[in-house]
């Protein structure tokens, strides 16, 4: 049967390819560079219908193979088409519990966006801004109190985090009738979601709402609790009853640079900058405790390219900072953070100075930042990561005045729980072991998956593990066998 | 919520809490410390548990009003609850038997010393401890100190107790002496900590300092509590907060301290101005939190 035939679409194939994709309807640049709202304002009903109706219906969906947990993006887009918004929600909940999220945070482009048939004609069917629209359709118009439950199988799982990949393991597990409880070292729930990322990207609220509905669906949270620290792996299993624990807490541990300077008044890593803004509400201040440095009127910049550089230079921006620079070693083409991010960083008015590595951090002589000396670099050969390699050119040292920089290189694994957990492998980067296909760790009925097994990743591949892990961790509750390979 | 089974203060400016905190009260060892939030408003500060009681699943602080956060937490009384208490966090001390060991306590950092003076007597450690205070009633956990001390010396700045001077001066008495000095462990002001250091540096002393950066989330996520240790960034939280004092780069520690004070004194006088307001909204979020109305 060919997918056309029982399309309820009403635009002929042909016509669909010369469809432009609908714009996403956001707050003006000038405008949302001052303040903490979402850039990006929604889809309405008829919006999202025509994107939809984009759609060429593959019998073979690329989207859906290249989705990390496997979101069946054809048949939610039909069902938006035919006009069953929360149909098309519960079918993308079958595969992802954190809709809203993933709408506004994947890297699309990466994934279900990036082999759309519609992209090789003329843009790819705009699938994030579609499930970010039913997700929020769903928030509004569904009866909670139908969230059902499942009957209880009797085994308990703690999940250690509250990120993305623990979420998702959580909601997962839930579902198969599990006692879930997520232990979250903070005061808030969702980890990276809560602390790392900005309002204007992903409104607190939004997570407070996914988690709402987890709790509905049976999962228990307990914040202040830091694994490693307040409790171990192994008494959560041999004192609290727990059949199988899942280790969820993210890549941890802020990279310096190892340049002079770093430790100056106004040097910030990008975790406690995002932290203080995002987790403590410090652009509230005084209404929140939490202080920030006043830089108004002052240059602030941001080193690196990823999400997170963006999101920190964005913030700084919204702060009121003067100047705002993202200084990256590469070029852009290797910029690792989102399209969408870069494309409104730049109509905000963030500066880009790409092939530029900073060599020193400046002081006043009272140990206050003032600027930064940097060097160009051009791009070599390629490097392990199969990039071009950023080489220093002889004699290009300039200085940049700043009053803030914001460092925002990557992560390392923070150790809290791997040395206390008698028995966990971990590689040479101390990052834990885990079987790529089932989470598996070296000890029994211990799993682990998102950045504290791969480094630095996106909230979609957290979350594909936080899937994975769930699958296994409920084979292993209910035919209790732990098929040990050698390798994990 | 964490309730506060008993407040007292025990000093000027300086209360004692008893807090119902059962996961904390198990697991605490001498030198670690919780990061506590009073409200939803709120920022989290560091605070070094003075003792637990596990059987009780209690734990003890003892804090000093000197901003908005301490200040606020010190008007809390029996009965209230603190929001938001994590721990225990940081490493604990390090307790063997060093043989001779000088344990001072600068103000409220006696506190914070007491129960690794407390560890270093039972471990089989001869403990003399220096207390030392700006002035009489600031003197405190005298006789707690005196209860795990082989021998006990106060130094008041002004003299109206004890005797007049400060802890150094009792430090090298005790050098001066001949005594034999294995170790010294000195928590207090950073000034007081660091004049000890130069002290003991002189002479080879190993010396062990609590440093009490200021801190966001203190699992090493953040990195805001770095220190220079040896020309090299640690974090207070997880590498510390014990630091061999020889290592500590005292001025880096004391600028890192001052990067807020602008906004600190803003928070402080807007505490003064709205004592009564802040406490109210504090009292409304607790009685939320018992109806089932937190999050």
């Amino acid at each position: 049967m060919s997918p056309a035939a029982k399309s309820l679409n009403p635009v002929p194939i042909k016509e669909r390819m010369k469809l432009p994709r609908q714009t996403m309807l956001e707050q003006p640049a000038l405008l949302r560079a001052r303040n903490f709202k979402e850039v990006n304002l929604g889809y309405s009903e008829d919006l999202a219908r025509a994107e939809a109706q984009r759609c060429l219906e593959c019998a073979k969906p690329v989207c859906i193979k290249d989705c990390p947990v496997g979101v069946k993006v054809k048949e939610f887009v039909q069902l938006i088409v035919a006009g069953d918004y929360l149909a098309a929600a519960a079918k993308i909940r079958e595969d992802n519990v954190l809709p809203a999220i993933t709408g506004r945070v994947c890297p699309q482009e990466d994934h279900c966006e990036g082999g759309c048939l519609m992209g090789k004609k003329v843009q790819p069917v705009g699938i994030g801004y579609l499930e970010r629209f039913v997700a929020d359709y769903e928030q509004k118009h569904m009866d909670h109190s139908a969230i059902r439950r499942v009957p209880p199988t009797g085994k308990k799982v703690a999940i250690v985090g509250s990120g993305p990949s623990c979420l998702t393991a959580a909601g997962d597990l839930v579902q198969k009738g599990h006692q879930v409880r997520v232990f979250e070292a903070l005061h808030e729930l969702g980890g990276v979601l809560v602390y790392g990322i900005p309002e204007f990207r992903l409104p607190k609220q939004i997570i407070r709402e996914q988690i709402d509905y987890m709790r509905q669906m049976g999962v228990e949270f307990e914040t202040n609790v830091v694994v490693g620290k307040t409790i171990t792996i192994d008494e959560l299993m041999q004192e609290e009853g727990y059949d199988a624990v899942f280790i969820g807490t993210g890549a941890g541990a802020p990279q310096f640079m190892g340049i002079p300077g770093e430790h100056l008044n106004g040097v910030y890593s990008a975790n406690e900058f995002l932290t203080r803004i995002n987790l403590m509400h410090a652009y509230e201040f005084p209404k929140f405790d939490e202080p920030m440095l006043d830089f108004r009127g002052q240059n602030v910049a941001v080193i690196g390219g990823g999400n997170t550089a963006l999101d920190a230079i964005r913030s700084a921006q919204r702060l009121g900072a003067g100047k705002a620079y993202v200084l990256y070693r590469r070029s852009e083409a290797e910029m690792p953070a989102r399209k969408e991010e870069v494309k409104h960083a730049k109509e905000e008015g963030i500066e880009f100075h790409m092939l530029t590595a900073p060599v020193e951090f400046l002081s006043d002589g009272k140990g206050w930042l003032t600027g930064v000396r940097s060097m160009r670099m051009q791009l070599g050969d390629p490097d392990a990561s199969g990039r071009r390699r950023p080489v220093p050119i002889e004699g290009s040292e300039f200085e940049i005045p700043l009053s803030v920089a914001v460092i925002a290189i990557g992560t390392s694994a923070n150790p809290l729980i791997q040395s206390t957990t008698p028995g966990l492998a971990t590689n040479k980067r101390n990052y834990i072991e885990a079987n790529p296909e089932t989470q598996r760790t070296s000890r029994k009925g211990v799993f682990a998956g998102g950045d504290i097994v791969t480094g630095s990743a996106t909230v979609i591949l957290a979350m594909g593990a936080g899937r994975r892990a769930a699958k296994s961790i409920h084979e292993y509750l209910t035919t209790g066998t732990w098929h040990q390979s050698t390798h994990l | 919520m964490f309730k506060i089974l008993h407040a007292e203060f025990i000093a000027p400016g300086i209360k004692r809490f008893v807090i119902d905190a059962p996961r904390i009260a198990r697991k605490q060892r001498p030198g670690q410390f919780v990061i506590l939030r009073i409200y939803e408003e709120g920022e989290r500060i560091p605070i070094t548990i003075e003792k637990s009681e596990p059987a009780h699943g209690t734990i003890s602080i003892v804090v000093q009003s000197v901003g908005k956060t301490t200040h606020l937490l010190n008007a809390l009384e029996t009965g209230d609850s603190i929001r938001d208490v994590v721990g225990p966090l940081g490493n604990p001390s390090e307790i063997k038997k060093f043989g001779s060991v000088v344990v001072i306590g600068g103000g409220v950092g006696t506190a914070m010393a007491y129960p690794t003076a407390a560890a270093l007597k039972t471990a089989g450690n001869r403990v003399i401890s220096i207390i030392g205070a700006r002035t009489r009633e600031l003197v405190i956990l005298e006789t707690e100190m005196r209860g795990v001390s082989d021998e006990v010396q106060v130094t008041t700045d002004d003299g109206s107790y004890a005797e007049k001077g400060f802890v150094t001066d009792k430090l090298r008495a005790l050098i001066q002496a001949g005594k034999q000095i294995d170790l010294v462990l000195a928590i207090g002001p950073i000034p007081m900590m660091r004049a000890v250091a130069e002290v003991t540096g002189k002479v080879n002393i190993r010396t062990i300092v609590s440093l009490n950066p200021i801190m966001i989330d203190g699992t090493g996520m953040c990195g805001g509590c770095r220190v220079l240790v040896d020309g090299k960034s640690e974090f207070a939280c997880v590498d510390g907060p014990e630091f061999d004092a020889s290592r500590i780069n005292f001025d880096v520690l004391v600028q890192r301290n001052a990067m807020y004070r602008a906004a600190e004194q803003k928070s402080l006088e807007e505490f003064q101005r709205e004592r009564d307001a802040l406490l109210a909204k504090v009292h409304v979020e607790q009685a939320c939190a018992l109806q089932g109305g937190g999050r």
